[in-house]
């Protein structure tokens, strides 16, 4: 049984003012590091989600899902209830063309059902950031495509932070599918921001030299880089997003970059190993690694439970607040 | 015989490399004099402080008819043209039906007349259906009136069929213009390829895609003799290349879209549909590119780019949405204040580019004020400033990223045929 207790004394962060989350390339440091603190909080206040708290009683998340999910919509879902809050879910799968109604109108739709703040995935790079000058409600990208994940990022980081408690100095591998992953994109903003050194390693038709540019190393080999890694966070290849095969085949991908046993092996002793569902055994991950102690893949998945409660407690009440001001 | 004085004005026609202040007389539409006396004229029109060109000709305008009625009609691209200064407009056959038979080039004949607005140029398809497999019947959309062949805005994929057909119009001396695009290497593109598309995820259009046609095209040109002229390019390759063809003397021009000498893939930061464009905004280095193209000559051809769109269309996901922008209201204003003014072109070269250039790309006897031509003329006011208002638009689409901008350069008069029109 759940007890349902009054809140403690979270003290909103006066420097939080965004209404959505976005992305986490538009985010500082301090902004990150609020995000945390607020998910550690949320974390432990309620002993590992087992008490439910208040912080978003009478507020209605949508959760609006123009692609398919289930972790991350019950995981959304999960935190507004664990917060109070009520829910709304809306799965449409497919576009605008094949409903016939324009994703904008289907937002609009639901915000129409006094929604407070909206969650959304779309298969399509910037929606949530068009739908959010189309409403007046919050809006947390929960996916846009190969773009941005930002919660994904923000739990991913979470986890390090829980294990390494500092970014400084920390070599951050991410390695498979760069360019199709909206994983990789949160990652790199965030990790880069709180100062860790940041890898991407995959097959070249998949990473472009242009992360260069943003100061994050471009390796082709896994191997060349294992020794000195202290995260690697395994990408699962987005065969959905491509339109022609980026590399021979599966069993010469899993060749180079699978992390199994002997590759392990190689690997710092205090490694962690990462990776955002699904993931699929035998090709980015061995199952005796997926299920190793180096693995902290099941703390990702509690850790987005708090990282959620806290982005949609931070958004909510920087609009409260503001529409106060009015 | 009606007879219109256009007085005190500074008249700047390349065609004659004339930049000076003198009155013109229009006579029975067409330029009858220059600098005469005031007398018997039915109507006397005071340009003082501002310019008396050619009309400006355009050599990319969709006009959504017939077929596409929800984005624009011939009645309101005409109306567009006019009031952005346009006295000649070439219809690209993209219509649907597209423009592959002579019904279809008497079709828009018979519109753009009923319209009244403007002289509508028609370009019928170089290949049958613009399906890019076989040639169109070119002979007899030339007797209909096709000034020009293209499969615009499609690429022509097919290079034996573009060597063909640049061979088969040496018998009319008709140009094809060509869209250069590789669409094995765009593929589902949205935006430039490059670092920016790298961080939006956004599928990326590469410059190699406009590269390698522009390649093929001019090595063809060169081969076959024919005439061609590339429509829109954007990049430094194709600057380069086009550049290096013409100093070996081989027969092409090539044409911009301003906005791409002007604006970069940033833009795009705002996953706004209206800065989906084809050929895309490019990165610093290829607008550069296009601006010193523009400069030096390489590029002789400053066209719109016209692509109206229904708001709903643009409404879609960024992946989903059709390029393009509607620009016949805003071309003019939009070289003024990001073209001339910062001194990347003078006047006489860019009204060149809009004026005599795009006719003689054509073989048209327009874009000129030598007396007995036809009297059309865009009277310019340089310095007026207007917000870009799309709600006022007589296009029927609204679809410009200009939106709100405060550009300087209208027409205030533009006369087509000897009429005033607006």
């Amino acid at each position: 049984m759940l007890e349902i207790q009054p809140d403690p004394v979270l003290k909103f962060p006066e420097s939080w003012h965004r209404h959505h989350l976005l992305d986490l390339e538009s985010l500082s440091a301090d902004e990150l590091m609020t995000i945390l603190n607020t998910a550690a909080a949320f974390k432990s206040e309620t002993h590992g989600f087992r008490r439910k708290l208040t912080a978003l009683q009478g507020k209605t998340c949508a959760n609006l899902f123009f692609e398919n999910s289930t972790r991350t919509r019950n995981s959304f879902s999960l935190a507004a209830r664990r917060l109070g809050g009520d829910t709304i879910e809306f799965t449409s799968a497919g576009s605008s063309i094949a409903k016939g109604e324009t994703y904008i109108d289907t937002a609009r739709n639901i915000e129409a059902m006094t929604a407070d703040i909206m969650v959304v995935r779309h298969s399509t790079p910037g929606t949530p950031l068009r739908l959010s000058k189309h409403v007046d409600c919050c809006v947390v990208n929960a996916g846009d495509g190969p773009h941005e994940h930002p919660t994904q990022g923000l739990l991913d980081i979470m986890t390090i932070w829980e294990h390494r408690r500092n970014f400084e100095g920390l070599t951050v591998a991410l390695v498979g599918d760069i360019a199709y992953s909206r994983t990789a994109r949160s990652n790199i903003w965030g990790l880069k921001k709180l100062g860790a050194h940041v890898i991407v390693c995959g097959p070249a038709t998949l990473v472009s030299r242009h992360w260069e540019d943003f100061g994050v190393e471009v390796v082709y080999s896994l191997d060349d880089i294992l020794p000195r890694c202290d995260v690697l966070n395994l990408l699962r290849i987005q065969f959905e997003r491509q339109h022609t095969r980026p590399f021979p085949s599966v069993r010469e991908y899993a060749l180079l970059f699978a992390m199994n046993r002997e590759r392990l092996a190689r690997a710092k002793e205090d490694i962690l190993i990462m990776a955002p569902g699904p993931i699929n055994r035998g090709v980015e991950i061995t199952p005796d690694v997926a299920d190793g102690k180096h693995s902290v893949i099941l703390d990702q998945v509690t850790n987005g439970v708090a990282v959620r409660m806290a982005v949609l407690w931070l958004v909510s009440n920087a609009r409260d607040r503001k529409e106060c001001r009015r | 015989m009606t007879r219109i004085l256009i007085q005190n004005g500074r008249v700047i026609d390349p065609s004659q490399e004339m930049d000076q202040q003198i009155d013109l007389l229009v006579e029975d539409g067409k330029i009858a004099a220059y600098g005469p006396r005031a007398d018997h004229v039915d109507q006397v029109i005071d340009a003082t402080g501002k310019i008396v060109a050619p009309g400006l000709i355009d050599l990319s305008a969709q006009l959504g008819e017939p077929g596409r009625e929800e984005d624009e009609t011939i009645q309101t691209a005409t109306a567009a043209a006019v009031a952005g200064g346009f006295t000649s407009i070439l219809c690209l056959p993209n219509t649907e039906p597209p423009i592959d038979s002579q019904a279809s080039v008497e079709f828009i004949h018979q519109k753009a007349a009923r319209a009244n607005n403007c002289h509508v140029l028609v370009a019928g398809c170089v290949s049958k259906d613009r399906a890019g497999k076989e040639l169109a019947e070119i002979g007899s959309l030339v007797e209909a009136g096709a000034v020009a062949l293209t499969d615009a805005p499609r690429p022509i994929q097919n290079s034996e069929l573009l060597r063909r057909a640049l061979e088969y119009c040496l018998m009319f001396d008709r140009p094809i213009l060509s869209h250069t695009e590789d669409w094995e290497l765009s593929h589902d593109g949205v935006m430039h390829e490059g670092k920016i598309s790298m961080m939006l995820a956004l599928p990326g259009l590469p410059t190699e895609a406009e590269d390698v046609m522009a390649s093929r095209d001019i090595r063809l040109a060169e081969s076959t003799g024919g005439r061609l002229h590339l429509l829109n390019i954007s990049t430094a390759s194709s600057v380069d290349q086009i550049r290096r063809a013409k100093a070996r003397g081989i027969n092409i021009s090539a044409g911009i879209v301003p906005i791409n000498a002007v604006l970069t893939d940033e833009c795009l930061r705002s996953f706004d549909s209206n800065y989906k464009l084809n050929p895309p905004l490019r990165s610093q280095e290829h607008v550069d590119a296009c601006l010193a193209g523009l400069a030096d000559g390489t590029i002789d051809v400053i066209c719109s780019g016209h692509t109206p769109r229904a708001s709903e269309k643009k409404m879609l996901e960024l992946d989903l949405a059709p390029f393009g922008m509607v620009a016949l209201e805003t071309t003019l204003g939009f070289v003024v204040t990001k073209l001339i003014e910062p001194g990347h072109l003078d006047w006489i070269s860019a009204l060149a580019k809009m004026t005599i250039h795009p006719a003689r790309v054509l073989g048209i006897d327009r874009g000129t004020l030598q007396m007995g031509t036809v009297a059309d003329i865009a009277i310019i006011d340089p310095h007026a400033s207007w917000t870009v208002d799309p709600t006022e638009f007589r296009s029927k689409s609204i679809n410009t990223p200009l939106a709100g901008w405060t550009l300087r350069g209208r027409a205030v008069q533009t006369i087509v045929a000897g009429t005033p029109k607006l």
